[in-house]
């Protein structure tokens, strides 16, 4: 939550309800809802370190308000995190563990788990399908989101053909 | 071992069966070699149910889906559609029988070069014996549920790849099949494409259409109602696709975005 939550500052001061909405517009229902609170933490912590200062705006009838704004050293935190290549996701191996062990010890067949690991995956296809078919109007970034799970997905599926076909 | 009797399995027990094999063999003999595509394969498929077939590389599944469409003779084993034995039939007869009730799709469309967009699609209707004002008027409605109005007097080589898709898959549909056949209806296809053919076999399936098809895509799997694994030309499982249970209503469940 904090990069993202700085890079939204580096465009420009927000207090932080303005941040969940942004969130919220830039990526869709596809995406989690971020929970206010943790955004009121985790700006806490950036202000402790450094990262982002605050000051209280007042409002007509109404509690004052705390703006969140970039500092030079949240600029260069948030500048390093852009340009720095992330790992690649991991891959789920649990599944893979009981396949290759379970057998072993004979607790289970490999053609059952494999079909039960695939009919679940099937599962989430699904749901995903009917995520996507909700999305002609999305944004592009919640679209995309969609997409990634769905190619993830694929990727499980195919792993798992190659498991069938090299151990059972 | 696949136990390929205990796992077959079936339409929901109130749905009418179309489409039934038992016992299918193909065996493929050159010189002195046989190699058995297909192993003695159950199948039903009920009215309107959509079907994929997946499966590895060489796991028989195109074979099994000619076999069904009576594109290649089985070696043992019989067919039924709609009730009747198809497999015993004569050429002609099962040619006629497959014009009125079977649609084909092809992985390589197969779309007449000679032929503008709407002679090809009207064609499958003509030889099953409707008037060429049925015909075209069905045409009519398909290109313009597909959004391939304005190509209907394009010859097919000037179409993009997905368009060739669409055109495929109204041909097929032109005859009104109580079945549709699809070979990888989405290989090769730029995603774009690719989601504009499933959204139309989700259309078209939630309209009554029973479908079966032999895909690679998973996405497909995501539309089906049921799904059936084919692995040496064997059925490894046969399953119906259950919504898994969800955590939230987000994209959260598979993949977490995190900074």
């Amino acid at each position: 939550m904090r990069q993202p939550l700085l890079a939204l500052l580096a465009k420009e001061p927000a207090h932080g309800y303005e941040l969940k909405l942004a969130l919220e517009q830039t990526f869709g229902e596809a995406y989690p809802s971020p929970n206010i609170g943790q955004i009121y933490v985790t700006l806490k912590r950036l202000e402790t370190d450094g990262l982002v200062s605050s000051q209280d705006v007042e409002q007509d009838s109404r509690p004052n308000k705390r703006v969140y704004e970039l500092t030079a050293l949240g600029r260069e935190a948030l500048t390093a995190w852009v340009h720095e290549p992330i790992e690649g996701p991991r891959v789920r191996d649990e599944f893979f563990m009981k396949l290759v062990l379970a057998p072993m010890a004979g607790l289970a067949d490999r053609m059952e788990l494999i079909n039960a690991q695939r009919r679940h995956y099937f599962g989430m296809m699904r749901n995903l399908m009917d995520m996507q078919a909700g999305m002609d109007a999305a944004t592009p970034a919640a679209r995309l989101l969609i997409e990634g799970a769905v190619l993830h997905l694929q990727a499980d599926l195919d792993w798992l053909e190659r498991c069938q076909e090299e151990l059972v | 071992m696949i136990d390929l009797l205990a796992s077959g399995g079936r339409p929901p027990d109130d749905t009418p069966v179309l489409l039934r094999a038992k016992g299918l063999v193909k065996v493929y003999r050159s010189g002195g070699l046989s190699v058995e595509a297909v192993r003695g394969v159950n199948i039903e498929v009920g009215i309107g149910e959509f079907v994929a077939i997946m499966g590895p590389s060489g796991s028989g599944k195109s074979t099994l889906l000619h076999l069904l469409g009576g594109l290649e003779r089985a070696t043992y084993g019989e067919i039924w559609l709609r009730g009747q034995r198809v497999d015993r039939l004569s050429e002609s007869a099962w040619a006629v029988l497959r014009r009125r009730h079977v649609g084909f799709m092809f992985q390589f469309f197969n779309l007449l070069s000679t032929m503008t967009v709407a002679d090809n699609v009207e064609l499958p209707a003509l030889l099953a014996g409707a008037t060429p004002r049925q015909a075209r008027r069905r045409r009519e409605v398909l290109l313009a549920e597909l959004g391939i109005t304005a190509k209907a007097n394009a010859a097919p080589y000037r179409l993009s790849g997905g368009e060739q898709q669409r055109v495929a898959l109204a041909r097929a549909l032109a005859n009104e099949p109580g079945l549709l056949l699809a070979d990888e209806p989405t290989g090769n296809l730029d995603s774009a494409s690719a989601r504009d053919v499933l959204r139309l076999l989700r259309r078209t399936h939630e309209a009554g259409q029973a479908i079966l098809m032999v895909t690679h895509d998973a996405k497909v799997a995501g539309l089906a109602d049921r799904v059936i694994s084919l692995f040496d030309g064997m059925v490894a499982d046969d399953a119906r696709v259950i919504p898994a249970p969800r955590r939230s209503a987000a994209v959260g469940d598979f993949l977490e975005l995190r900074g």
